[in-house]
């Protein structure tokens, strides 16, 4: 075997070059160290921020109350629903559309130079500012399609500008599903659709739902995109509920339903000029932190479970 | 999977159900400037506390946003910080939309300092007019080229962001033309970026809404202002704009309501009704830090609601209107 670094005029010992690799292992692993603790700090700031700032601010009545003037009356509640209903239109329609233009691009979709521009348009759109995203939907849905500002406005163009995240993120789950599972179906005489459905599938899901998490994390924060296609920010009522006594016992009328979001509270009430609603936004902040963590334990415990249950 | 299935089952129940459309119930639409929404929100908040089968919904798309959407009939009431613009009046002319041009609130813009700033207690227009104005851009960088007696320092500028109401307002009023002034200055549409800024430079000098002067007094020394070099130097505070002393830069802020709007649904005249009521329009105004105007004009633009009168008194920002001008404006639609 011929040394590592070729040094002509004296040969390295075999201790010493043990000693290089282990010096180099140990500048990289106190870089990574580093670097980790740095962005840790700043986000633990953050955090730590808002808490002092906002948890004192945080009781029942924050969460049961609608905005206010005053901002000691003032809570979140228009918010905290509008955001859950938005998050969950912007699921159910992201989620199986992104996982089936996945997996369609992955297996089905022939070599040719059109799938070629579909996949170099989705991965550019992945990155696309989500302003455009709003304005695309101000144009399309509110006015060409007169929906008006609903929640499920906002549910779909939360959806379109997460379903590329979505969409790469199942193709590089597919990708990294090793051969022999797939032979293996084959060899057992499963068509391709049975492969997809039986194996392909269930071994992407946690790949899957990792990109679900970043694509859903991104949508939650987002204000922009909302507030173009028109979210309000003063609205003391809630959507109609869903379940009603009569036949058939649900309904989507809150589909319908005007509404605002956490990030468009924060950003109004950042802007205030009494100190005491800046308390309420940070209050804010750290509920809209809290939501985010519980979607991603539910998606992680998720990812979990599935991934117990394929051993 | 089963996940997968039950989200596709839920978005193709959901897109099926979704234009059956929610039952008809009253409600109001109100949208535009983020300067007035502090007033149309403490309006709605009671209002809805009182008529509790009427819903109203307030947006902040900005003033502009605002009347793009009154002109096209989504929303019932526009919040304005500035007049209609001729281009918009044109717009809603276009789609047969008649407004109501009501003034519901004086903003007083307020010329700000550090509180260790000794020398400008008082400035008259003609100074900040030097100082603000486009042929000022790199050239006024130091207090002593404002006033010969100004100490030696350099002067540093904080402002109302270009597309905000309060920025037309300020150089309409000050440089003598609308939408015109220098741009080496630190400019913010969120006015908290703005008093951080003054609050933390003994050489600042900005300008921003009475409002956030008078949450910040402590940190912050609001400039007196002359009009003329002869004239008494005024104080910006809720009585002198009020009384029309604080000039030129006491700005009305208006809602423009859609006048079929008004005739034809009961609760959008109730809500106006409301929010022109002397003891709402005083009281809730002065409570989130704003002007109220004078009895007598709340009386002219309440009698002007009640007869309907559609059309703008404004062409443009007009400046230093005091509000007995703002009662005799002729309306023109």
């Amino acid at each position: 075997m011929k040394p590592l670094a070729a040094q002509p005029s004296r040969r390295l010992s075999d201790a010493e070059i043990v000693a290089r690799a282990h010096r180099s292992d140990r500048n990289f692993a106190i870089l990574g160290l580093s670097v980790l603790v740095i962005s840790m700090i700043v986000l633990l700031s953050l955090i730590v921020d808002f808490m002092v700032d906002g948890l004192g601010r945080i009781d029942l009545d924050f969460l049961t109350s609608f905005p206010s003037r005053r901002a000691s009356e003032a809570g979140i509640l228009s918010a905290w629903v509008g955001t859950t209903l938005v998050m969950l239109v912007t699921t159910a329609l992201a989620v199986p559309l992104g996982v089936a233009a996945g997996l369609y691009l992955e297996e089905y979709a022939p070599r040719n130079w059109i799938t070629h521009l579909i996949e170099i348009n989705v991965t550019n759109l992945a990155g696309v500012p989500s302003i455009i995203y709003g304005l695309l939907a101000l144009g399309l849905f509110v006015q060409s399609l007169a929906m008006g500002q609903t929640i499920l406005v906002a549910g779909i163009t939360l959806a379109l500008l997460i379903l590329p995240i979505i969409i790469v993120a199942t193709r590089e789950a597919v990708r990294s599903i090793p051969l022999e599972i797939r032979e293996g179906a084959y060899a057992l005489g499963a068509d391709k659709w049975q492969t997809v459905s039986g194996y392909i599938l269930p071994t992407a899901r946690p790949g899957i739902l990792t990109g679900a998490i970043v694509g859903m994390s991104r949508a939650i924060g987002e204000t922009a995109p909302i507030i173009t296609i028109g979210a309000l920010t003063f609205i003391a009522f809630l959507p109609p509920s869903p379940v009603q006594d009569t036949f058939p016992f649900i309904n989507f009328n809150w589909l319908n339903s005007p509404f605002t979001v956490m990030p468009i509270q924060m950003f109004n009430w950042v802007s205030r000029p009494q100190a005491a609603f800046h308390v309420n936004a940070a209050a804010t902040g750290l509920i809209l932190l809290l939501m985010t963590l519980l979607m991603n334990a539910i998606a992680i415990w998720l990812r979990y479970k599935i991934r117990r249950s394929m051993r | 999977m089963k996940i997968i299935t039950l989200a596709s089952a839920l978005a193709l129940l959901a897109t099926g159900a979704a234009f059956n459309g929610a039952a008809a119930q009253a409600l109001v639409k109100v949208d535009g400037s983020s300067t007035v929404f502090p007033v149309t929100e403490a309006m709605a908040e009671e209002f809805q506390k009182a008529n509790k089968d009427i819903k109203v919904t307030v947006g902040i798309s900005g003033t502009g946003g605002g009347f793009k959407k009154f002109c096209r009939g989504e929303i019932d009431i526009s919040d304005a910080s500035r007049p209609i613009t001729s281009a918009e009046q044109k717009a809603c002319k276009e789609a047969g939309i008649e407004y109501i041009e009501l003034p519901v609130a004086l903003d007083a813009l307020t010329v700000i300092v550090h509180p260790s700033n000794t020398w400008a207690s008082e400035m008259t227009v003609a100074d900040l007019k030097k100082i603000w104005e486009p042929e000022a851009q790199g050239k006024i960088t130091n207090w002593k080229q404002v006033r010969d007696s100004y100490p030696d320092r350099p002067l540093v500028l904080y402002g109302a962001g270009v597309d905000s109401g309060t920025y037309d307002y300020f150089t309409a009023a000050i440089v003598g033309k609308e939408h015109s002034s220098r741009g080496d200055f630190t400019a913010s549409e969120d006015d908290n970026v703005l008093v951080q800024g003054v609050a933390g430079d003994p050489n600042a000098l900005g300008f921003f809404g009475l409002a956030y002067y008078e949450e910040n007094t402590g940190k912050l020394k609001a400039v007196k202002i002359k009009v003329d070099d002869a004239a008494p130097a005024v104080e910006p505070s809720v009585e002198n704009a009020r009384t029309g002393k604080y000039q030129p830069l006491s700005r009305p802020i208006f809602i423009y309501v859609n006048k079929k709007a008004a005739e034809t649904r009961p609760e959008v005249a109730k809500f106006v009704e409301f929010y022109q009521d002397p003891k709402h329009a005083v009281e809730l105004v002065k409570e989130v830090g704003y002007v109220p105007l004078p009895e007598a004009a709340l009386k002219v633009f309440q009698e002007r609601f009640k007869k309907r009168e559609i059309g703008t008194g404004f062409t443009g920002s007009k400046v230093g209107v005091s509000v007995e001008d703002l009662v005799k404006e002729k309306l023109v639609y």
